[in-house]
């Protein structure tokens, strides 16, 4: 496959696709942090978590039209505003999604399952319904648009690395409140032992309430990240969680630098092998190398050296 | 006082008579579903007493602990921390009302460091910073810091079970089976720190034991529970050994 290519436009196409691959990364990154951290903690597999992704983009899209609308003068910064809405609009979802439905099915983790996925199917008929059936996409700022050029072959685009520092920036800030706030080992305590972190004085159904939260409303983030790279419709949200529940598994769960280890191998094997073979080949290939590398390595690429 | 079924001869006063229990609990009932497992226990533990509750494997000891700490949760009955009653309020907020509890298998949280460890024990005093004086009484602790809390022995993991629960400033320490899987060297040791934190603080603790030589060794006063009610209540001071170990004797 590699056949008709020189050696120079070779190494521009691992570059230029390692680049794509990249701002792949962060979305699934900011996806699967969400993921990680709320099932981490509790136990709970939200299987609607795209739907709180899409949640965030459709924001965004709202937020660059009522920009270009009403304040034209402020549109080139209309980006941050739109992630921050996204955050706090996925997050105060997901408190009331946690508040109304999952904190009365701790015990029954099936029964979850099943209430999440019916959560997502209405989220996205209510997103049929407001929005319509039709994508949308959102406009970048002039600021955002165009491509750096590297060499004569390679060129690398604003807006990707606008997503990649924002989700460095994320996942760091993530990664401070967890390993080095109060709030942060407190969720560490109550994903260790949720009784004995009752009995020691930590009130674990706000734990649980800020923390599926924060999830969502990273996800929210995501979703801001996402229509950079695609156009948001009612079911975008189903193409991402799948890859982001493989990201999880593969990476190990409740470890930080497994998700993003291994959300990084899965992004950049499919973005490179996309350009080669067909978008499901890349796909088949993808996938059969991370059960391959399941089976051998059941506990995913990354655990903590701890007795237990 | 306390109202057991035993005859009035056996009944014993409080240590520091006319003073309020710190801990009261009257016809405490508590089930796993619908099997009922305590079966009405009346206990009260004065000010800076020491009360070992002793019986064999699955007398109701352990559920007694969890039910004092809101982890199994209570069917009737009341439990009163110094004149406040604490049956419905969920686990954190006893914590907060001046309950502490060391549990089975002392349940570190294995991922977290030591000083992490600790700190979550200071969630209900607002404090940041882990008190000096937890260091001084367990100083393998401060050598320890930072290692991870699964990583340390079984004795030094009791003691840090015992530093968390301290942190929160408690006015009733729960431990149960603090003997469990320690040698013995070690549980001389701890008897002694027991009963030097009930002197320094002032605290009353409940110890849940099978070991009879520990229960001599630190309790004020020894209960014996079966089968979910409390059948032999008697001082240290005037203790039958014999008929307790017989209660003990599978």
């Amino acid at each position: 496959m590699f056949g008709d290519y020189s050696l120079a436009d070779l190494s521009s196409i691992f570059v230029m696709q390692g680049f794509a691959g990249l701002i792949l990364f962060s979305v699934y990154v900011l996806m699967a942090l969400g993921l990680a951290i709320i099932f981490g903690q509790m136990g709970v597999i939200n299987m609607a978590h795209g739907e709180f992704m899409i949640l965030g983009a459709y924001v965004t899209y709202l937020c660059s039209s009522f920009f270009q609308a009403h304040l034209p003068s402020l549109f080139g910064a209309y980006f941050f505003i739109a992630m921050a809405l996204a955050f706090l609009a996925s997050g105060a979802m997901g408190m009331l999604v946690e508040w109304a439905l999952i904190r009365h099915l701790y015990k029954r983790p099936l029964d979850t399952l099943l209430a999440t996925w019916g959560l997502s199917l209405i989220l996205q008929q209510a997103y049929r319904t407001i929005f319509g059936p039709r994508e949308v996409g959102v406009e970048l700022p002039s600021w955002m648009m165009g491509s750096i050029p590297v060499t004569d072959s390679i060129e690398v685009q604003i807006n990707g690395l606008f997503v990649i520092a924002v989700t460095t920036v994320i996942t760091l800030g993530v990664a401070l409140l967890i390993y080095r706030s109060r709030f942060g080992a407190q969720i560490r305590a109550v994903m260790s032992n949720r009784p004995m972190a009752g009995a020691v004085g930590i009130d674990t159904e706000k734990v649980d309430r800020y923390t599926f939260g924060l999830g969502c409303g990273i996800a929210g983030i995501a979703g801001s990240a996402f229509t950079m790279i695609g156009s948001t419709g009612p079911t975008s949200g189903q193409l991402y969680i799948v890859d982001t529940f493989l990201i999880v598994v593969f990476g190990g769960a409740a470890s930080l630098l497994g998700t993003i280890a291994s959300a990084f191998s899965i992004s950049q094997t499919q973005s490179t092998l996309e350009f080669f073979l067909s978008g499901s080949m890349a796909k088949v290939l993808t996938l059969l190398a991370v059960v391959a590398i399941l089976m051998l390595r059941p506990q995913g690429l990354f655990t903590l050296k701890v007795r237990r | 006082m306390l109202q057991t079924s035993l005859s009035p001869s056996s009944l014993v006063p409080p240590v520091v008579p006319g003073t309020a229990p710190m801990l009261a609990i009257s016809d405490l009932h508590a089930a796993y579903g619908q099997s009922e497992v305590l079966h009405g226990i009346d206990l009260d533990v004065a000010p800076g007493e020491i009360v070992a509750v002793m019986g064999r494997n699955g007398m109701g000891k352990s559920t007694l602990m969890k039910t004092l700490m809101g982890i199994v949760p209570t069917k009737s009955g009341t439990i009163t921390v110094d004149g406040t009653d604490v049956t419905a309020l969920k686990s954190h907020a006893r914590v907060a009302k001046g309950l502490a509890y060391v549990p089975q298998g002392r349940m570190i949280f294995s991922t977290m460091t030591v000083q992490e460890n600790i700190e979550t024990g200071l969630t209900v005093t607002g404090s940041r910073k882990v008190p000096q004086d937890l260091y001084t009484m367990f100083p393998v602790l401060l050598e320890m810091k930072g290692r991870r809390g699964g990583n340390l022995s079984g004795g030094q993991q009791q003691q840090l079970a015992i530093a968390r629960a301290l942190a929160s400033n408690p006015k009733v320490l729960l431990l149960d089976e603090p003997t469990e899987g320690i040698q013995p060297s070690i549980i001389r040791e701890m008897g002694r720190t027991l009963k030097k934190i009930r002197d320094e603080r002032g605290l009353s603790i409940v110890v849940s034991e099978q070991v009879l030589s520990f229960a001599m060794d630190v309790a004020d006063r020894v209960l014996v529970i079966e089968n979910g009610s409390i059948v032999h209540e008697s001082l240290r001071a005037d203790i039958d050994e014999a008929q307790v170990a017989r209660f003990l004797s599978v």
